[in-house]
C-alpha cells in the first residue's frame, strides 16, 4: 500500500552549547491514508520534535540533519520555503496541545478560522464565514453564529480545541497532525474530542498522526502505534498485536507501570532506573541499562529494527535468536 | 470598526474606574482642543506687538497679561499649546513609527538583531537633549527639524520595547500555530505580533508624549527650537528671564501652561498602564 506520508530516516539534532542533543535519531515510520498512527513515548522522547519535523518548524538549535520524509511522494525536506509555507495549513495541518494559548487573543476565533481559509483559498470573506460556520457545527458547537464573533478568553478549553480541530480541518487537510490534543483537558472532553477527530477521518477520510503519552488515549483512538523511547521508535505494530502481546522489553515495562481494573496487584511495576541524559547515551541499545533481558550484544551495537510478525517491527536483539521478552 | 463603535463604553469604564486618569484625559482633552481650535480661541494675534502696554499685568482685556512687546499672554500661550503639542505628537509618532517597525524586525529575524539592536544601544547611549541638540546643529533650526531631532531619540524606546515583546509573543503556541497553517511572515507580524503589542506601545505613547514637550520647551530654552517670533512655551519661558522680578507673570503663565500639559499626559499615561496591564487591573 503506498503510504500517504512516509518518514524515512529522519534525524533531528539539536546542537546546544552542552553538546549535541539526537532529538530523533534514525527514526522511520509511515502513515497510510485514513489510517490513525498513535506516536507514543514519555516526555522528551521525540515524538513532538517528530511531528514538527514534518512540518518543518524545529527551529534552532534544532535541525534536521538527514532523512526523508515523503509526502504523496515528494520529499518535504527537498520543498522551497514558499512551497513549504502553502503546504503547511492547507494539506499538512496541526493541532496543538494547549488549545488555550494556541488562538491569536485579539482577535475572534471565527475570524481566526477564516483567516486561515483565505490564506489559502482565493474566496470571499463573506464565503469563507460561511465555510466556518459549517466546520463549527461539525466539530459540534452550539450556535456557531454566536460563537463566531467570541474571542478565546471567551471559550473553554474543551470548545476551544473544538474550534482548533476546525481551524485544522478547515482547508480539508490530508494529513492532521495532533500533538497531545487532549493533554490539557479533563477526561470527560478528552473523550469528546477523541471521539470527534475519529468521526472526522471517517468522515473526510484524513490520515491522522497522533502524539501522546497516554496508552488510553492509544487504545481508543489509534489503528497502529509507534513506540519512541530516547529518539528512536522502539516498536510498532497494529492496535490490538502491541496490546495483547507487546515485543519489546520497554512496552513490556510501560504496559506493566499501567494499573489494570481486572487484576489486584500490591505493587505496580516500574520501569527501574531512569531516563539517561540524552547529552550521555549508552552506546548500544539506549534502553539496555533499564532493561530486564540486556544481552552482552547490547552495549555494542545498536539493535536491529525486526519484523517479528507481519507489521509488527521491534528493535531489539532479543528476537534475533528467536527469543521473548 | 467594531473597536470604534464600543470606544464610547470602553472611555467611560476607563474615566469610571480611574479618576485621575479621567482627569489627565480631560486636560489632554482640552490641550488637544485648545491646539486644533487656536485661531478661534485666541482673542488676538499671537504676534502683534502693543509696546506701551508692554509687560502689563492681568486685565480684564488681556485674562493673562502681556508680555515684553506687548503681546496677548493668553493668545501667545493658546498658540504655544498648539506648537508644543503638534511637536511632541509628531516627534512621538515618527519614533513609534520607526521603533515599532525596526524593534518587530531585529526579533523577528535574528539576523537583523544585532545590527539593529546595537544601533539603537549607541542612540540611547547619548542624553535625549544632547541628541536633540547635535541634529539641531547639523539640519538647521525650523519646526520640523525639532520633530526630526526629538523623534530620532524616541526611536529606540519603542525599538527596544517592541523588541521584547516580539521576542517573547513570537515563542506563543498562537504564532507557532499561525505558522503551522501556512501563514507569511508579513501576515505574522501585522496580524499576530503587531496587534498583541498594541497595548504596551499606546502606553509608551502616551508616556513619552510629556517628556518629548519637555524636550521641546528645553530646546527653544536654549534658543535652539522653534524660531522666533513664533509663540512657543520654551521660548516664552527664556524670554521672560530677563523680566522675571517685574513681571513674573510673564514666567508663570507659560510655565504653568507647560506643567499642566506635561502633568495631564503623564497622569494619563500612568493610568492607561495600568488599566491595559491586566495584572495591575482593578476589577
Amino acid at each position: 500500500m503506498g503510504a500517504l506520508l512516509e518518514v524515512r530516516n529522519l534525524r533531528t539534532h539539536f546542537f546546544s552549547r552542552a553538546g549535541v542533543v539526537r532529538a530523533v535519531d534514525d527514526v522511520s515510520f509511515s502513515l497510510g491514508r485514513g489510517e490513525i498512527l498513535g506516536l507514543v513515548g514519555e516526555s522528551g522522547c521525540g515524538k513532538s520534535v517528530s511531528s514538527l519535523s514534518i512540518m518543518r518548524l524545529v527551529d534552532r538549535p534544532g535541525r534536521i540533519v538527514a532523512g526523508e520524509i515523503l509526502f504523496e511522494e515528494r520529499d518535504l525536506l527537498q520543498l522551497a520555503k514558499e512551497e513549504m509555507r502553502r503546504l503547511r495549513g492547507s494539506r499538512l495541518a496541526m493541532i496543538f496541545q494547549e488549545p488555550t494559548s494556541s488562538m491569536n487573543p485579539v482577535f475572534t476565533t471565527g475570524s481566526q478560522i477564516a483567516e486561515a481559509i483565505l490564506v489559502h483559498e482565493r474566496v470571499s470573506r463573506k464565503a469563507a464565514r460561511e465555510r466556518v460556520l459549517r466546520l463549527m457545527q461539525l466539530v459540534g458547537i452550539p450556535d456557531p453564529e454566536r460563537r463566531f464573533r467570541q474571542f478565546p478568553h471567551q471559550f473553554s478549553g474543551g470548545m476551544l480545541q473544538r474550534m482548533m480541530v476546525a481551524m485544522a480541518l478547515a482547508c480539508n487537510p490530508s494529513v492532521l497532525i495532533a500533538d497531545e490534543p487532549v493533554t490539557a483537558l479533563d477526561v470527560t472532553i478528552q473523550a469528546q474530542i477523541l471521539d470527534l477527530i475519529k468521526e472526522l477521518r471517517d468522515r473526510t477520510g484524513a490520515s491522522i498522526l497522533l502524539i501522546t503519552h497516554d496508552m488510553g488515549v492509544v487504545a481508543e483512538t489509534c489503528d497502529r502505534v509507534a513506540v519512541m523511547y530516547l529518539g528512536k521508535i522502539v516498536e510498532t505494530a497494529a492496535l490490538e498485536p502491541l496490546f495483547e502481546a507487546p515485543r519489546h522489553p520497554y512496552t513490556v515495562g510501560l504496559f506493566a507501570s499501567i494499573p489494570r481494573l481486572e487484576e489486584t496487584v500490591e505493587w505496580l511495576q516500574p520501569i527501574p532506573g531512569t531516563v539517561p541524559s540524552p547529552l550521555d547515551l549508552p552506546a548500544g541499545c539506549r534502553f539496555r541499562n533499564r532493561c530486564p533481558h540486556a544481552l552482552p550484544i547490547c552495549a555494542e551495537a545498536e539493535p536491529p529494527t525486526l519484523e517479528v510478525a507481519p507489521g509488527h517491527r521491534v528493535a531489539c536483539f532479543l528476537y534475533e535468536a528467536g527469543g521473548r521478552a | 470598526m467594531k473597536l470604534l463603535r464600543r470606544l464610547p463604553r470602553i472611555v467611560w469604564a476607563f474615566a469610571r474606574d480611574y479618576k485621575l486618569g479621567a482627569v489627565g484625559g480631560a486636560l489632554v482633552l482640552l490641550f488637544l482642543a485648545v491646539a486644533l481650535l487656536a485661531p478661534q480661541l485666541a482673542p488676538y494675534d499671537p504676534d502683534t506687538i502693543s509696546l506701551r502696554e508692554s509687560l502689563a499685568g492681568p486685565s480684564p482685556r488681556h485674562l493673562l497679561g502681556q508680555d515684553n512687546q506687548g503681546r496677548d499672554l493668553l493668545s501667545r500661550i493658546i498658540f504655544g499649546a498648539r506648537m508644543s503639542l503638534y511637536i511632541s505628537m509628531s516627534a512621538i509618532g515618527m519614533g513609534a513609527l520607526f521603533g515599532v517597525v525596526l524593534g518587530m524586525l531585529a526579533a523577528y529575524y535574528r539576523r537583523l538583531d544585532m545590527p539593529i539592536m546595537r544601533l539603537m544601544d549607541v542612540v540611547l547611549a547619548f542624553p535625549g537633549i544632547i541628541v536633540a541638540l547635535t541634529t539641531i546643529a547639523i539640519l538647521g533650526r525650523s519646526v520640523n527639524n525639532v520633530v526630526i531631532a526629538i523623534g530620532i531619540y524616541h526611536i529606540p524606546q519603542f525599538a527596544r520595547l517592541v523588541h521584547g515583546l516580539t521576542l517573547s509573543i513570537k515563542e506563543t503556541i498562537f504564532v507557532e500555530g499561525a505558522v503551522a497553517s501556512g501563514e507569511s511572515d508579513c501576515s505574522i507580524l501585522t496580524r499576530y505580533i503587531l496587534p498583541n503589542c498594541l497595548a504596551p506601545i499606546i502606553v509608551q505613547t502616551s508616556l513619552l508624549i510629556p517628556g518629548a514637550i519637555m524636550t521641546a520647551a528645553t530646546l527653544s530654552f536654549l534658543g535652539l527650537g522653534v524660531p522666533p517670533p513664533t509663540a512657543e512655551w520654551g521660548s516664552m519661558l527664556q524670554n521672560s528671564l530677563q523680566w522675571a522680578q517685574m513681571a513674573p507673570h510673564v514666567m508663570i503663565m507659560p510655565g504653568l501652561a507647560l506643567m499642566l500639559a506635561v502633568f495631564g499626559f503623564n497622569v494619563l499615561g500612568d493610568e492607561l498602564r495600568d488599566a491595559m496591564d491586566p495584572r495591575l487591573k482593578k476589577r
